[in-house]
């Protein structure tokens, strides 16, 4: 269980442009799915970093499972359980798919493994895994296996920032088979999506909304989504209208 | 394995991957000396005469053998050059793997300078690897002056790997070939400096015929206050392609200086260097620790996937 306490963040004035968290209370319990929804700028990844300790929170708390990790860096907190799917995958020049995964999973893993968390993925394994994670690889391909690789951590909590973010049609609906794999999983480990997806926010348990920084609503899915439905915090797929007034998926 | 005793025989693993004597013709030099040699029915080795070294002929049209020539040193305060000449019949293709490694124990410099060129024959077909290691916690230095000459007649390719990981003080390393028409050429350099050490690394490749094409890429990691120079020239006199690229991470007060030089002498030779330094990015060590690994473990992986 996470939870965090009075979580507020702020960016010194001289310091580069950020959003800010004001007050954030929230509790994602054991075994259950949360979405994180709300405007673009809201926060909603900066609360995703803070949770993985990328971030520092400048007052609050944070405890998982009742032990106050506020303090800890990104190393301990990895290890104490939290998995992080970056919303912007990191490409690694001479790195394949499979040290990254073998990585992610810290145990030597057969090829058999290795393939099985790309095939969960919709990543046909034969040909991706001795492919280096680098700019050849497509931003879905990449999204996918960045997705994987928290797969193969096979943490208690799992944060996984926009993952539709980036991803075509087809991968999306694959990605939508992902999570409800895992939310049929879930028994004893939680799991945290930043999403605008009516579809992603359709397999959530709770639903939480972040608008500047702060949060405006929370609560069971049924009772917060059908006031979200059609707005920017739950939208259809592909029918997102990007800031140029393109359909993104 | 022949005359080695342990310390030899952990420099052969580390250059030449050999765990025990190779298949095929082979010279092991061990401190000046030769401490075997093996020709075959399609490659004959012999040494020169009035200069150090070995002439390795391979018969023309000759497929899939390997000829295995590592260099060790262990003794202290040895200064050696070495000639070695590689005459590749045509048609032939064949692996090639050199390399040199010094344990220095003691207070005077070790040196190793090795001259080697290649004559690749129409239409043959080569891979050489060559690999560079230093070890011993010896006052004296290790030091490998390696010089490269290859001369590839039409329609023959070359690729050469060129390895220096750890160990060696000092490198001024000088590779030149000249291709003629339809002759590919493909260069993959891997360094990394530590310490105070110093690698100059300076490349001359002529495309002298039509359609000939070379492809150089150096990846370097420079650590501690090391300094690294990588001087890449291409010279393109006929219609072919050319590029080179210096892809390199420096860390701690390391220093790196890439000197590209394009000379283009007809319109259609196309030449392209590209060159990046810069730290190891912060996202990638994030992204790493999120898996668990501690920021030094993170820049570990990181550099040994970029030296891959």
């Amino acid at each position: 269980m996470l939870e965090l306490r009075h979580i507020s963040f702020e960016v010194r004035d001289d310091g580069p442009e950020k959003e800010i968290i004001h007050d954030v209370s929230l509790t994602v319990p054991d075994s259950r799915l949360v979405v994180i929804t709300g405007p673009n700028g809201g926060g909603k990844s900066t609360l995703a970093r803070l949770i993985a300790g990328i971030e520092k929170p400048t007052e609050g708390q944070i405890l998982l499972n009742g032990e106050d990790i506020t303090g800890w860096g990104i190393t301990e907190r990895a290890r104490a359980g939290i998995g992080f799917a970056f919303q912007q995958p990191v490409r690694f020049k001479g790195i394949t798919v499979q040290d990254l995964i073998r990585l992610a999973a810290g145990r030597a893993l057969s090829l058999a493994d290795a393939c099985d968390y790309l095939s969960r993925v919709g990543l046909c394994a034969r040909d991706y895994i001795e492919r280096e994670v680098n700019a050849s690889l497509s931003g879905g391909e990449l999204k996918r296996i960045e997705i994987a690789t928290v797969l193969a951590r096979g943490t208690a909590l799992s944060v996984f920032d926009e993952p539709e973010a980036g991803i075509d049609l087809w991968s999306f609906q694959n990605l939508i088979e992902v999570f409800e794999s895992l939310r049929r999983d879930i028994s004893g480990s939680s799991i945290l999506i930043i999403s605008h997806q009516e579809r992603i926010l359709n397999i959530a348990d709770e639903v939480v909304v972040l608008k500047d920084g702060r949060l405006t609503a929370q609560g069971l899915r049924e009772e917060i989504l059908p006031g979200l439905v059609g707005t920017a915090s739950a939208v259809p797929e592909c029918r997102k209208v990007s800031e140029k007034g393109d359909a993104v998926c | 394995m022949l005359k080695l005793d342990e310390i030899q025989k952990r420099l052969l693993r580390e250059v030449a991957d050999l765990h025990q004597v190779p298949e095929g013709a082979y010279n092991i030099r061990s401190n000046s000396q030769s401490a075997g040699r093996q020709s075959t029915a399609n490659i004959e080795i012999t040494s020169k005469e009035g200069v150090s070294g070995l002439e390795v002929r391979i018969r023309p049209g000759t497929k899939n053998e390997s000829v295995h020539i590592p260099v060790v040193m262990t003794q202290s305060g040895l200064k050696e050059l070495v000639y070695n000449d590689f005459y590749i019949g045509e048609n032939a293709d064949v692996v090639i793997v050199a390399g040199c490694g010094i344990d220095n124990c003691g207070p005077k410099d070790s040196e190793h300078d090795g001259i080697h060129r290649f004559f690749v024959g129409r239409g043959a077909h080569i891979k050489y690897v060559e690999k560079h290691y230093g070890s011993g916690d010896g006052s004296g230095k290790r030091i490998l002056n390696p010089g490269t000459e290859v001369y590839q007649e039409p329609d023959s390719y070359a690729e050469m790997e060129m390895v220096q990981i750890k160990g060696v003080d000092d490198t001024d390393r000088s590779t030149k070939a000249v291709l003629q028409a339809g002759a590919r050429l493909v260069i993959r350099e891997r360094l990394m400096t530590h310490g105070e050490q110093r690698a100059l690394s300076t490349y001359d490749i002529v495309l002298d015929g039509e359609g000939a094409s070379a492809d150089v890429v150096s990846r370097s990691v420079a650590r501690d206050s090391s300094f690294q120079r990588f001087e890449a020239k291409i010279t393109g006199n006929a219609p072919g392609h050319g590029h080179t690229e210096c892809d390199s991470i420096i860390m701690d007060q390391g220093r790196i200086l890439a000197v590209p030089a394009l000379e283009a002498n007809n319109t259609d030779a196309e030449l392209v260097h590209e060159a990046a330094i810069g730290k190891i990015a912060g996202d990638q060590i994030i992204k790493l620790m999120t898996l668990g690994l501690t920021e030094k473990e993170a820049e570990e992986q990181i550099i040994n996937g970029f030296l891959k």
